[in-house]
């Protein structure tokens, strides 16, 4: 099992979303999340106060799939999440030792 | 004992006076009687003290009149809406962990000051015992006998609003002025501090103040002529020179600049904002006190704000390349702190003009008192955090200022503003105009002074500022022990 951490723009996530229910991947995590890679931050007045924001408003999708399904996983993300510009974000892949379903207790692949 | 203006049984000789009435107004067309009847009205707070004492010849008895004490009521529940607004558009500003904080600034004086003016606060304004042109009396607390024993009497000779009506219209602005302070002061001020100086303020600043401009005090039409409106100098000057000074005091918060981050919530800015500018159709609209003329009054309030937002957004579309929200919010707001003191005293076209200049001088004043952003160069020592001197410091000034330049000498009439008008005759615009500058200079020297040492008494007792621990943890925990955003609920 391993755990993929995609950070993708916000405007992106149900193109992303759609593309994993596709590969009958059911079941994953979202959450807002703020960040800067080389796209780097934007600048805001207000007032006249000139803010630089560092930090760009990003989603955060956690999924957990088996060993077969992270190559397809994760092409069909970055097919999902791309524009082709600065700021379409990064793919992370992580092992996972152990799943366990709280509700039956169910461990493993079929806890998935 | 209650002036002679509140005892306004029915005289036997109503007829007889009637018919005099009659006759003296013979030759004045109806709509003209009232738009000098509201025009009176902007001073006739202060006015009528001094004609209770001393019989002004010229005003007339006249009886109370429905719409136009309607139109009073009206604009009162609209300037009470204010502060909520008020509480909005400074909350939105402040970082979220200060929010609620920052909004409880003005929302609890609907409470504090709401309770002092019907006590105290109405009868040191507005009362006439003590004979002094600096403060009322006491013959008004718990607002005894104003209204006579129905409620339903006239204010003075030549005000044709319910006295209950006038009291509370002006508890209203009793209300929002020292809200209006805290833009200064949020995300640092510990809350006790806010309450003990707000109390003292009110007392000492507000009600003198007010009894000096329309008290029929010192500065107002009958002392040294200066006029105003709604209250350009007693709300906003003062409320913003208060504010500067408490700036200094009180001191930056913690880490200013680099610290200061944009506004947590804009959409609350433009919320407030809106609310403001509705409120302020009864702060300007109803101080005309009858409903007839209130017309001209509401136009040139609205006119003036609409034309300062423009310009706002015009000179930040031309400088930046992008109109903004705030902007829009702030030069709305800077328009109608502008017209405020000339709301009735102007023409149409001479409303639009203060917009434009005002919304142009407050965009000045706040690019000077910035916090530079994140970019931490402040361009200035002072963490005047909300930009309240800059916009109703410099609003109301200016405004204050243009009203001595441009005020129609019709719309000032000698009944009701005897010193103003007879300056306006013998030397014109330019003559009003000096006035007005003396009774600014002596409204910011008044208020910086009784500001300074109201808040080191405060200093002394109870303290001004939460620890920089507790500000890094967030006022509104800290002083009320609740968030307004509780990113566990759901």
């Amino acid at each position: 099992m391993k755990m993929i951490t995609a950070l993708v723009r916000p405007s992106k996530v149900d193109a992303v979303k759609s593309a994993l229910v596709a590969l009958e991947i059911i079941g994953m995590t979202v959450s807002d999340a703020r960040g800067f890679g080389r796209q780097k931050g934007q600048v805001e007045r207000y007032r006249g106060n000139e803010f630089t924001v560092d930090f760009l408003p990003k989603s955060k999708v956690i999924v957990v799939v088996t060993d077969d399904k992270v190559k397809p996983a994760i092409e069909a993300i970055a097919q999902a999440a791309r524009t082709g510009e600065i700021g379409d974000g990064k793919i992370f892949i992580t092992p996972v030792e152990e799943t366990i379903r709280i509700r039956t207790g169910e461990s493993g692949e079929i806890a998935l | 004992m209650p002036p002679t203006f509140l005892s306004s049984g029915p005289p036997s000789v109503e007829t007889t006076f009637d018919r005099f009435r009659l006759k003296v107004l013979a030759g004045v067309q109806d709509a003209q009687l009232r738009r000098y009847a509201l025009v009176l009205l902007a001073a006739g707070a202060g006015l009528l003290p001094l004609m209770a004492g001393s019989a002004h010849a010229a005003l007339q008895k006249v009886p109370t009149d429905g719409a136009d004490t309607l139109l009073m009521l009206m604009g009162s529940a609209m300037v009470l809406l204010m502060t909520p607004g008020l509480a909005f558009f400074y909350g939105g500003f402040t970082r979220a962990k200060n929010v609620l904080n920052t909004m409880m600034m003005s929302f609890f004086l609907m409470g504090l000051i709401g309770v002092l003016w019907v006590v105290i606060g109405y009868s040191l304004s507005f009362g006439v015992g003590f004979k002094s042109p600096f403060i009322g009396g006491l013959e008004f607390m718990w607002l005894n006998g104003v209204g006579g024993p129905l409620g339903d009497a006239p204010l003075a000779d030549g005000f044709s609003i319910s006295a209950t009506s006038f009291a509370l219209f002006q508890g209203m602005f009793a209300i929002i002025t020292p809200a209006l302070i805290s833009g200064a002061l949020v995300e640092r001020i510990n809350f006790k501090a806010w309450f003990w100086f707000c109390l003292l303020w009110s007392i000492f600043i507000y009600c003198p103040l007010a009894h000096m401009v329309w008290g029929g005090g010192y500065l107002g039409p009958l002392g040294i002529g200066a006029i105003d409106f709604a209250g350009g100098t007693v709300v906003h000057i003062a409320s913003g020179v208060a504010a500067l000074v408490s700036a200094a005091i009180v001191g930056p918060r913690t880490g200013y600049p680099e610290s200061v981050r944009p506004p947590h919530n804009v959409p609350y800015i433009l919320l407030g904002a809106g609310l403001l500018w509705f409120g302020w159709f009864g702060f300007n609209g109803a101080s005309y006190f009858a409903a007839k003329g209130a017309g001209l009054s509401f136009i040139t309030t609205s006119a003036s704000a609409s034309a300062a937002l423009l310009t706002w957004c015009l000179i930040e579309w031309f400088r930046d390349g992008k109109p903004t929200a705030v902007g829009a919010a702030t030069g709305a707001v800077a328009g109608l702190v502008g017209i405020t003191p000339a709301a009735g005293f102007v023409s149409v076209g001479s409303s639009v003009l203060i917009g434009a200049v005002v919304a142009a001088g407050c965009y000045i004043a706040v690019q000077f008192s910035g916090a530079g952003g994140s970019g931490g160069s402040a361009k200035s020592v002072l963490d005047e955090s909300l930009d309240a001197f800059s916009v109703h410091g410099v609003g109301g000034t200016i405004g204050a200022l243009l009203t001595g330049a441009l005020a129609v000498k019709e719309m000032v009439p000698a009944d009701y503003f005897p010193v103003s008008a007879k300056i306006l005759e013998e030397s014109g615009n330019l003559g009003l105009f000096i006035v007005q500058v003396k009774a600014v200079l002596v409204t910011y020297g008044f208020v910086a002074i009784g500001t300074t040492i109201i808040l080191l008494m405060v200093k002394a007792t109870v303290g001004l500022r939460v620890t920089p621990e507790d500000e890094e943890r967030g006022l509104d925990f800290v002083c009320h022990g609740e968030e307004a955003y509780d990113p566990m609920t759901n």
